[in-house]
C-alpha cells in the first residue's frame, strides 16, 4: 500500500494495515520464551524477568514450562556435549515459526571453555540461531537490546515466503554420543566451519 | 570445628593404619577402609558421623626437592621421586561433637585403581564416588549404583587423569593465541 495515502488515511481517522504487518506486529510482541537455563547468564534471564528490569514491557515475560508452548529459545549459559542433545530435541519440540537466541560467550562459541573436551563450540552448530548476545554473562539491558534486535527482525518476515514459516524445510537431527564427541560435530545446513585462509594446499585436500 | 583430632588412638586400634606427617592425613589401606571407617563414625571417641568431601589424587612422576646441608657445609637440593599412585581422599567431620576435619586417605595404583565404597558408612560419598570414577578410573567395590556422573556413559577415558591426552579437536581461528597458537602449529586443524 502506497505509504503516501496510508498517511493521507491516518489523518482523517481511518487506519490502514496489511495481514502481514498485523501478524508480525501481534507475535513479535508477545513472544513466548522456553523456560530452561544452563549456567550463570540463566540468573541474568532471571533478572531480565523480574520488576527491575521487567521483560513483560516487550511482551515476553511468559516464560512456558513445555516446548509445545514456546515461540523463543534463550539458550542461557554454556552448552556442555551432554547437554547438547536435549537441547537440541527442546528446538525440535517447539511449534514453527520459532527463534533462538544465543546468549553469552559460551552458548556463541564455547567461550572460555573452547578448547575443553566436554563444551560445545556453540550452539549454532545444531540450531538456527537468530541473535547472538555477546558477554560473560551479559547484562540484563543486554538481553532486553536483544529481544528489541529479534522483535525487528519479526516485523520485517513475510509470513508467505520466509524459511520460518515453511515447514520441513530443514532437518535439526539430534546428535547422538560416541567416544569422544557427539556425531554429527555440526549440522551442516545451519553451520559451516570457517574456511581457514592461510591453509596450505594439502591441508584443504585433506580438510 | 578447628581443633586437630588426635589420631593415635586410630593407630592403636588398626596397625596397618599409617600417619602422612606431609599432609598429616590418615592412609588406610584398600582392604580395611570399611572398617576402619565404620569404627570412626561409632566410636564415642570420634563419632565422625559426616563426611563432607571425597575427592580423588592421581600422582603421577611426582618430585619433590629437599635442601640438605653436605659434609662440606654446602646446601645441595636432593630431588625425591614418588611412586605413581592414585589416592582417595575422604575429610571427616562430627556434627554429634562438633570436630573436625580428620583426613583419610585409600592408596590405590594407577595401573589398577580399586578402592572400597564408602557409600555404605556414608550416604553423602554416593555422588562424590561416581564423580571420581568418571574422572579417575577409580573402581569402588561396594558402591550401590557405580556409574558416570559428569560424561555421558559412551565416553572414553577418564579426563583427570594426568596422562589423559583430550581429543584432537582444534578449528582454525583467526588469531590464535598462547596454548591455541601451539596447538594449531603442532597439528593439522580438524577444519
Amino acid at each position: 500500500m502506497d505509504e503516501g495515502l496510508k498517511s493521507e488515511l491516518q489523518k482523517a481517522g481511518i487506519f490502514t494495515t496489511t495481514l502481514n504487518d498485523l501478524y508480525n506486529w501481534g507475535r513479535g510482541n508477545s513472544l513466548w520464551p522456553l523456560q530452561f537455563g544452563l549456567a550463570c547468564c540463566a540468573i541474568e534471564m532471571i533478572a531480565t524477568s523480574m520488576s527491575r528490569y521487567d521483560l513483560a514491557r516487550f511482551g515476553a515475560e511468559v516464560f512456558r514450562p513445555s516446548p509445545r508452548q514456546a515461540d523463543l529459545m534463550i539458550v542461557s549459559g554454556t552448552v556442555t556435549k551432554k547437554m547438547a542433545p536435549q537441547v537440541v530435541r527442546l528446538f525440535k519440540q517447539m511449534p514453527s515459526p520459532k527463534y533462538v537466541i544465543a546468549m553469552g560467550a559460551c552458548a556463541i562459541s564455547g567461550g572460555p571453555f573452547k578448547q575443553g573436551y566436554n563444551v560445545l563450540k556453540g550452539i549454532d552448530r545444531y540450531i538456527p540461531v537468530d541473535v547472538h548476545l555477546p558477554g560473560g554473562p551479559p547484562r540484563p539491558e543486554a538481553v532486553l537490546q536483544s529481544l528489541n534486535y529479534l522483535q525487528e527482525k519479526i516485523r520485517t518476515q513475510d509470513i508467505k515466503s520466509d524459511p520460518a514459516f515453511i515447514e520441513g524445510r530443514r532437518q535439526y537431527p539430534v546428535p547422538e554420543f560416541t567416544g569422544t564427541d557427539l556425531e554429527p560435530p555440526y549440522n551442516p545446513d545451519v553451520w559451516q566451519p570457517p574456511a581457514n585462509p592461510n591453509a596450505p594446499a594439502e591441508e584443504e585436500a585433506t580438510a | 570445628m578447628s581443633e586437630a583430632i588426635p589420631h593415635d588412638p586410630v593407630l592403636q586400634q588398626f596397625p596397618e593404619v599409617e600417619w602422612e606427617e606431609e599432609f598429616g592425613t590418615l592412609i588406610v589401606p584398600t582392604t580395611k577402609a570399611t572398617e576402619v571407617a565404620i569404627w570412626l563414625r561409632d566410636d564415642h571417641a570420634f563419632r565422625l558421623d559426616y563426611c563432607s568431601n571425597v575427592t580423588g589424587i592421581d600422582y603421577l612422576n611426582r618430585e619433590f626437592k629437599e635442601k640438605v646441608k653436605n659434609e662440606e657445609g654446602k646446601t645441595e637440593t636432593i630431588i625425591h621421586k614418588d611412586p605413581a599412585r592414585m589416592e582417595v581422599v575422604y575429610h571427616l567431620y562430627s556434627m554429634e561433637k562438633r570436630t573436625g576435619p580428620l583426613v583419610m586417605k585409600q592408596r590405590t595404583t594407577r595401573e589398577k585403581p580399586e578402592a572400597q565404597s564408602l557409600t555404605p558408612v556414608w550416604r553423602s560419598c554416593e555422588l562424590q564416588e561416581r564423580e571420581i570414577y568418571d574422572l579417575f578410573g577409580i573402581n569402588f567395590t561396594g558402591h550401590p549404583d557405580q556409574r558416570r556422573i559428569l560424561m555421558w556413559d559412551e565416553f572414553e577415558g577418564h579426563p583427570m587423569r594426568k596422562d589423559y591426552v583430550e581429543p584432537f579437536d582444534y578449528e582454525w581461528e583467526p588469531t590464535p593465541h598462547d596454548e591455541i597458537l601451539e596447538k594449531h602449529q603442532k597439528g593439522k586443524v580438524i577444519f
